[in-house]
């Protein structure tokens, strides 16, 4: 391999600096609530906000069921495209693309119009009924990362010959898909699942615009009322995503998930 | 009665005919191999049977019970794929069980088989290994074990050794056979390789663009090859282009040269038709007993080792022929002109394709 030029060293260089300064600014800014002395009070003021802990609570509660409802839709929908439908997959791709090309207000405005308190099926009607709404909106916004991410571990086995060998043996479709296909897509499913957990916990649109006392709006609550205290959750957000990125590497690792060495 | 018995069998995609009026009758215990190049529905037919594809006519039998409309997972047919299809997430006593778990089986009786069925195909001490952590031909017996815990009926196997390396392919082979033969499961084979088919076969079906083109014994398949294909397909062999003298009696010529055929011909007197002969079957010396001469031309000799090959030009024809190396006797020399010998039996007329 060639050594790097002084010119790769220099975008590098210019890459770390474009990710690395505003986040140093954000700390540094975050620590400076009092005059002439770093400390983290900022970071124990939004840590003993319980406003704080029952947003990301309920933004984490919403995560967990986005993942599940999101991965019980996935998997089996990817698996009989894959299995019997190959025809289906653009257009199936093609949708799943659409929340990306849609914006979230777009599909949040098509809720209120469509399960508003006077209409058929009045799903803002009441609290817990929103929060199924919101879920399902949270799902069609994980759509494209979930799907794709299944679509490739399914890529990875070979689907067809798998579900022959198994109905062979007389197992039924749902033994197949929990037996054999979750197990061995379950890196790709956790792959998507951090990633939507890291899109759940900092949407703001959705759960505003529906009124439900999520992360997103507190933390655009926080952002507009105080100084310090917005950077301080800034970095905690960020800090949770780079968890998330953290478990995925971690997971991923699995020894069993690798494919077959003939 | 037959235990796997197969009616009409067809399948079509469309107005695309992949299988033609299958008839086969498969005695219990007995070894039958689909034979035929790729795209002759040999793997369509397996599939069939298996309920991986549905009919579009005819009836496929297991012990008098019809499958034909089956699912897959209510045939009691054992599968072995060409790509081993091990589950990846389990271990290979996990894979095994399989089965078993889904037939729920208690846990120690699902412990005795797969200890049992593992030491069968000799991977004990391989139980606790993923597939990816054993070689392809382990992989391959880890299938078998898995697709024989069952104790299916049938057991159905589709090129299994074809993505495995040569020698490993032989060995797997005898074992294969061996095994079979121990257990006495009905089992269809389906191959495109005639060596694994002549060798562990009770009969083998050649296959070609969806028909059955022949139906027999190994040694009548290689011996007395019905059509062009068969005769073309299995083993190297000299078709020759003859006239026919007189039908009835076998009288043929060649090249101007009188010769018998061991049998009648279906053909009209006075016109041409294909006759096939082994390269095996010809001799240079005379073993004086009447049989038919030929004279020619060397235009040929390879050195093969244990045989060598020569051909010989007859007229516009050229004969194969396979002699044992001896080494007291050098190898025959191009442009020497010889006499071929062969018993008139060994002249198979082929039927006009």
């Amino acid at each position: 391999m060639k050594r790097p030029t002084i010119g790769a060293w220099a975008a590098l260089a210019i890459g770390v600096a474009y990710f690395i300064v505003p986040l140093i600014g954000t700390v540094e800014f975050s620590m400076r609530i009092r005059r002439g002395t770093y400390s983290f009070d900022a970071y124990r003021n939004v840590l003993s906000d319980p406003a704080f802990w029952n947003t990301f609570g309920f933004s984490a509660a919403a995560a967990v069921a986005t993942i599940l409802v999101g991965t019980l839709l996935v998997v089996p929908t990817a698996y009989w495209i894959r299995l019997k439908l190959p025809w289906l997959k653009p257009y199936v791709e093609f949708i799943t693309l659409m929340p990306l090309v849609i914006p979230a207000i777009v599909l949040v405005f098509g809720y209120l119009k469509l399960y508003n308190s006077s209409s058929y099926l009045p799903l803002t009607g009441q609290a817990w009924s929103t929060d199924i709404l919101l879920v399902c909106g949270y799902v069609v916004l994980a759509l494209p990362y979930l799907y794709r991410a299944v679509d490739t571990g399914l890529r990875t086995i070979d689907v067809r010959s798998l579900t022959e060998a198994a109905e062979s043996l007389g197992a039924a479709r749902v033994t197949i898909l929990f037996r054999v296909i979750f197990p061995n897509v379950r890196t790709a499913v956790l792959s998507g699942a951090f990633l939507t957990f890291a899109i759940v916990i900092g949407e703001f649109t959705l759960a505003s615009l529906l009124d439900r006392p999520a992360f997103g709006p507190y933390l655009q609550l926080v952002g507009a009322n105080k100084a310090y205290e917005p950077s301080a959750l800034a970095f905690i957000a960020f800090a949770v995503t780079w968890a998330c990125m953290g478990l995925i590497q971690l997971f991923a690792r699995d020894p069993t998930a690798r494919s077959i060495k003939v | 009665m037959s235990f796997l018995s197969i009616e009409h069998l067809t399948k079509s995609y469309g107005a695309h005919q992949v299988v033609q009026r299958f008839d086969l009758d498969v005695q219990a215990g007995e070894f039958v191999s689909f034979l035929g190049p790729s795209g002759c529905g040999k793997t369509t037919t397996l599939r069939m049977i298996a309920g991986f594809e549905t009919a579009t006519s005819g009836a496929i039998r297991i012990e008098g019970r019809d499958v034909t409309h089956l699912p897959p997972n209510a045939r009691n047919v054992g599968m072995v794929f060409q790509n081993y299809a091990l589950f990846p997430n389990m271990t290979v006593a996990q894979n095994v069980a399989f089965g078993l778990k889904v037939a729920k089986k208690s846990s120690a009786d699902i412990r005795t088989r797969v200890a049992e069925m593992l030491g069968v195909v000799k991977l004990g001490q391989l139980a606790d290994r993923f597939p990816y952590q054993i070689s392809g031909g382990q992989q391959q017996r880890v299938a078998l074990a898995r697709a024989l815990a069952t104790s299916p009926k049938l057991l159905l196997l589709d090129e299994p050794l074809s993505a495995l390396d040569a020698k490993v392919r032989v060995a797997l082979r005898d074992e294969l056979k061996a095994l079979q033969r121990t257990l006495g499961i009905t089992t269809v084979f389906v191959t495109h390789d005639q060596e694994e088919a002549l060798s562990m076969s009770d009969r083998i079906v050649v296959m070609n663009e969806g028909r059955i083109e022949q139906l027999g014994t190994p040694f009548e398949i290689y011996n007395r090859p019905k059509t062009r294909f068969v005769a073309s397909f299995i083993g190297t062999l000299n078709i020759l282009k003859v006239h026919v003298v007189d039908a009835t009696r076998g009288a043929i010529r060649i090249d101007g040269q009188d010769v018998r055929v061991g049998q009648q011909i279906a053909a009209v007197d006075g016109s041409d038709c294909a006759v096939a002969l082994r390269p095996e079957a010809v001799s240079l010396t005379d073993p004086g007993n009447g049989c038919n001469r030929l004279t020619g031309r060397i235009e040929d000799v390879a050195f093969l080792g244990a045989v060598v090959r020569i051909k010989v030009g007859v007229g516009g024809d050229r004969i194969m022929l396979d002699r044992f190396n001896s080494p007291g006797l050098p190898p025959p020399v191009p442009g020497e002109s010889v006499t071929l010998h062969f018993a008139p039996e060994d002249l198979v007329p082929l039927e006009a394709a």
